[in-house]
């Protein structure tokens, strides 16, 4: 009888544990901000959007996709880059650490317009 | 071509209208150049050569206010390497033969065109290396048709040459594989032996933003590093530009289609349109005179307009 209480306890602390461990981390899921999808398509021989805006320290995921052949996507200054594959999606999470303009470009070449494939990442305060 | 004598020297450097120098060779080949035209050279030893460097042709491109004379260029170019008295040991063309286009017939008929128009040249050794508008759509298939391959080494009165392909892969890189060919090539070189690398964009980080990098260029580099004469020679950029990395010397060409501005000069990178008033300015070959035993390349730059 009194090792049949014990068992019982212990399975009743088990099931709070689970209980409330399960509870803090929806708890935090729900506190984190989600990350701001920003996508953006590359085709012979732009990027769409040109231009995009962001916020220092703000996460955001950067969603590529190709529209036509490979691309490459790179962001120098904060080291990212990545292959645009078409029928493939690229995604790069990504939090700015800095304000100021930011170059972009296809670094795999595509063509006869390929070195005017560029745009801008503008992060602001 | 047998030694280069001062006379032929002094004849060769007056074509273009006077003699650049290359700043990272610094002042000792400058002195050297002096010596010549002084009179006061030592003799030149019998292996002493040059070779001239021509780059950026871009045939097939079209643009009249970048170059009205787009499809006399090159043309002008052979004529002014045809008319050096003393002609060089042979030539090399730096890439970007052709301008690029998507039609794969278009390419090939470019390619015709360009080897033909240069099949005019007098010197009979001519050393092709692609670049990424001849070579990157099709991974340097139809460029091979042409040119042969695209990565090789010759050998030249004790200069090794090294034909690196950074181009062929449209990810601008040079690639393991490539890597391992030239670690092996090098194998075979004293650590002293004479070095010159052929390549088409430069092998370090020019300015990465506009494309004028290769990507593992520094992998290269570390494996030219224990090889204490190494000079690389380039093109890509369409100007004459100068780095040291170490002790290995970089040196761009000018284009013989249209000038690009400085690194990072101009917030966006486009040809520099056409002066009516000084025609052809900014375009350009170079004769390279290899004083083998000091292991110093004289750069002369010679022009188009004749003046």
């Amino acid at each position: 009888m009194h090792r049949k209480k014990r068992v019982l306890i212990a399975g009743a602390l088990f099931i709070t544990a689970t209980i409330v461990s399960g509870l803090a981390f929806y708890v935090r899921a729900d506190a984190l901000p989600a990350e701001r999808e920003i996508h953006i398509t590359a085709k012979k021989f732009e990027f769409t959007p040109e231009t995009i805006t962001l916020k220092k320290g703000e996460p955001v995921v950067l969603v590529l996709s190709s529209q036509d052949r490979k691309h490459g996507f790179h962001l120098r200054e904060f080291g990212i880059r990545a292959d645009v594959n078409p029928g493939e999606t690229a995604r790069i999470q990504f939090t700015p650490n800095k304000t100021g303009k930011f170059i972009f470009s296809c670094d795999v070449f595509c063509g006869e317009g390929h070195e005017d494939m560029t745009g801008t990442m503008v992060v602001t305060e | 071509m047998g030694e280069m004598d001062r006379r032929g020297f002094i004849k060769l450097a007056g074509l273009g209208g006077g003699i650049v120098f290359a700043s990272s060779l610094g002042l000792n080949t400058l002195g050297s150049v002096l010596d010549y035209a002084n009179g006061y050279a030592g003799k030149k030893v019998e292996k002493d050569f040059y070779f001239v460097q021509l780059s950026d042709t871009h045939w097939g491109f079209s643009g009249p206010k970048v170059n009205p004379d787009a499809e006399g260029t090159l043309k002008k170019a052979v004529q002014v390497v045809n008319s050096l008295e003393e002609q060089p040991d042979f030539i090399v063309f730096t890439g970007d033969l052709t301008h690029t286009t998507d039609d794969v017939q278009v390419r090939k008929d470019r390619m015709a065109q360009f080897k033909d128009i240069v099949g005019r040249l007098k010197v009979p050794t001519v050393h092709f290396m692609a670049g990424e508008h001849d070579a990157s759509l099709d991974r340097g298939d139809a460029y091979q048709q042409f040119f042969g391959k695209l990565n090789y080494t010759f050998d030249h009165k004790d200069v090794h040459f090294i034909v690196l392909d950074n181009v062929s892969d449209p990810g601008a890189i040079v690639g393991d594989s490539q890597l391992n060919w030239l670690k092996a090539d090098l194998k075979q070189q004293k650590p002293d032996a004479r070095i010159v690398v052929l390549t088409h964009r430069p092998l370090f980080d020019l300015y990465p933003d506009w494309d004028w990098a290769t990507k593992d260029g520094a992998a290269v580099i570390d494996a030219l590093m224990p090889h204490t004469n190494v000079t690389v020679f380039y093109g890509h950029i369409h100007q004459e530009h100068h780095q040291m990395t170490g002790h290995i010397a970089h040196h761009s060409a000018k284009s013989l289609m249209f000038p690009l501005p400085a690194p990072g000069s101009v917030p966006k990178k486009a040809a520099i349109p056409w002066d009516a008033s000084a025609p052809y300015k900014g375009l350009g070959l170079r004769n390279i005179e290899a004083q083998v035993r000091q292991a110093k390349y004289g750069i002369t730059e010679l022009n188009l307009s004749g003046g």
